[in-house]
């Protein structure tokens, strides 16, 4: 619908003032968010054709509209129901695993010794695949909140650390002589130098984190739940409700995009020097 | 304390050997020298003749191998806070502002700076060139002027002793030129000091008392030249015949151990 908008609003402003037309285009190119819009809606037409032409199951993919539905499949409080349960297991897996991750960081950093001794320990806790301790983990920790939140940590653990650790090694040396010349104080070393310049690869690892925390709590909620987005996708499908699945998927897709464009902002706000600009 | 008396700095048969991965690496031997209070030395050498390893062996920050080093009289056993360095590249922290990164070393060290520690930061930087532009991040400033900070940061503590590793190098030569007599009128306004490494032969007979040269490594000094030219020193003295014949001497004794 956007599309035909802008096409029409284009070419009715006739052939002679071409050059009017490629400023429009330019000006609408430059827009941000625009042009992403306009991807997802051609994409979103096409689906919905494809389907209605090809008269495709629902089963196999049912068409944008009949995803629509499927949000209407149970009332609005539930949906917030499921939605808190997978964000509070993936938010507070998520914390835990920063509050842990950047003191081993630091640990990791102070100590050769220590480092020789976890780094390894560290490998093979990211070298196994969560997905396949899981019920192991649940079986071992019973039916709450608990299990959820500790394999949450265990996939957005490793990149915190070792990003954090990259980052606190990336200081430069100067700077280090420069706290040793002045005989300051070792913790300062740690928060007035090697911290703040470990934060552009912090947050790095903090985007990636967030999306693999939504993981986390939705590969929990398939081994065992009863609430969350991941349990209402797999109910769904066993019930073969293809488009309510799809609904739950869509859900899905928009908390884990929010909660990215949520850790990019505070990395805006509180840090925007933090943020690689074309100069450098 | 007879401070007055005694050398800033003196190199007494100081060796370093670093141990690498691939062996022991020989960077100085033998080296003697003595710099006297408030002496502004410059000190030449081909590359990693171990320049830098003598301003770390002056700083503390590395022990010698074998020899002494002595700082006002008294052995260097420890980083020494009344020292200030200048780095080949500026290395400013990114996320402070111009006038930050001039305060820093006050506020790692104690703690905490006051309104008074900013006043006189900005005074240094208003010196440097760099007024109105306190509150720049150095991303946000040319190479020439964060290395301006980076200098700045080194005054702020106002120390006796200044260690400069080819602070110059990352600057075009008009800029060069410029700060190098920017540094000399700081210097002669409020005596300090000076160890200057360059590897500018020109650079180093215009700003310097006396010219140092090292040899190729193992580093020892070769060559110990006063520079008898009259100060203040300018742009005019570039001109100067007596300053000729310097260089020459020096590239000719720097090109025949090239050679
Ligand atoms: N910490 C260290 N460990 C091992 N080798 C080192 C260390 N520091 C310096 N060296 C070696 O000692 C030698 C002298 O180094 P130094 O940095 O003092 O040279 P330089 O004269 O400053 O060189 P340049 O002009 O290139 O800056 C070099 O061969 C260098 O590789
Ligand atoms: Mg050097």
């Amino acid at each position: 619908m956007t599309m035909s908008h802008i096409s029409g609003a284009s070419s009715s402003s006739a052939p002679p003032e071409q050059r009017d037309r490629r400023q429009v285009m330019v000006r609408l190119a430059r827009a941000p968010g625009l042009l992403p819009l306009v991807t997802l809606v051609s994409i979103l037409i096409v689906w919905e054709v494809s389907c209605q032409v090809f008269a495709i199951p629902s089963f196999v993919l049912p068409s944008p509209t009949r995803i629509l539905g499927g949000f209407g499949a149970i009332p609005f409080p539930r949906w917030l129901d499921h939605i808190w349960s997978t964000l509070r297991v993936a938010l507070i897996g998520y914390v835990v695993s920063i509050v842990i991750a950047i003191p081993t960081a630091v640990m990791l950093t102070r100590s050769e010794m220590l480092s020789r001794a976890l780094y390894p320990i560290l490998v093979v806790i990211q070298a196994t695949p969560v997905v396949a301790v899981a019920p192991v983990i649940i079986v071992a920790l019973g039916s709450g909140d608990l299990p959820r939140v500790v394999i949450t940590f265990l996939i957005t653990f490793f990149p915190l650390v070792v990003s954090t650790t990259t980052g606190l090694l990336a200081t430069p040396p100067e700077l280090i002589e420069l706290s040793r010349s002045l005989r300051a104080p070792a913790i300062r070393e740690m928060t007035q130098i090697r911290l703040p310049f470990a934060i552009p690869y912090v947050f790095s690892a903090l985007k990636i984190s967030i999306t693999l925390a939504v993981i986390g709590a939705v590969v929990a909620e398939f081994v065992a739940a009863d609430k969350g987005i991941g349990y209402y996708i797999q109910f769904s499908t066993s019930m073969f409700q293809v488009q309510q699945a799809w609904a739950g998927l869509v859900v899905l897709v928009a908390i884990s995009l929010a909660l990215f464009q949520l850790v990019a902002a505070a990395q805006r706000i509180w840090f925007p020097w933090s943020i690689p600009s074309e100069r450098s | 304390m007879g401070k007055a008396a005694q050398s800033a700095i003196r190199f007494s048969n100081v060796g370093q050997v670093f141990r690498t991965q691939s062996g022991t690496l020989e960077a100085l031997r033998g080296v003697d020298l003595t710099i006297e209070r408030h002496e502004f030395v410059a000190v030449l050498g081909p590359s990693g003749c171990g320049k830098s390893t003598l301003l770390r062996l002056t700083a503390g920050l590395l022990t010698p191998t074998s020899g002494k080093v002595e700082v006002f009289g008294l052995s260097v056993a420890e980083p020494r806070d009344d020292i200030g360095i200048v780095f080949q590249k500026p290395t400013l922290l990114p996320w402070a502002s111009a006038e930050d990164n001039v305060v820093f070393p006050l506020r790692h060290k104690a703690g905490r700076v006051n309104a008074g520690d900013r006043e006189k930061a900005r005074q240094i930087l208003a010196r440097m060139g760099l007024a109105g532009f306190e509150k720049r991040l150095p991303s946000e400033l040319s190479g020439g002027m964060q290395q301006r900070v980076g200098i700045a940061r080194a005054l702020f503590m106002d120390p006796d002793i200044l260690l400069m590793d080819e602070p110059f190098s990352a600057l075009d030569a008009l800029t060069r030129d410029e700060m190098g007599f920017e540094l000399l009128h700081i210097w002669e306004a409020r005596p300090k000091t000076v160890m200057f490494i360059t590897h500018s032969i020109s650079e180093a007979v215009l700003l310097a008392d006396r010219v140092l040269v090292m040899s190729e490594r193992p580093g020892r000094i070769i060559e110990n030249l006063t520079i008898d030219l009259p100060r203040p020193r300018g742009f005019e003295t570039t001109n100067n015949k007596v300053m000729h014949d310097y260089v020459s001497h020096l590239r000719s004794l720097l090109l025949k151990r090239a050679a």
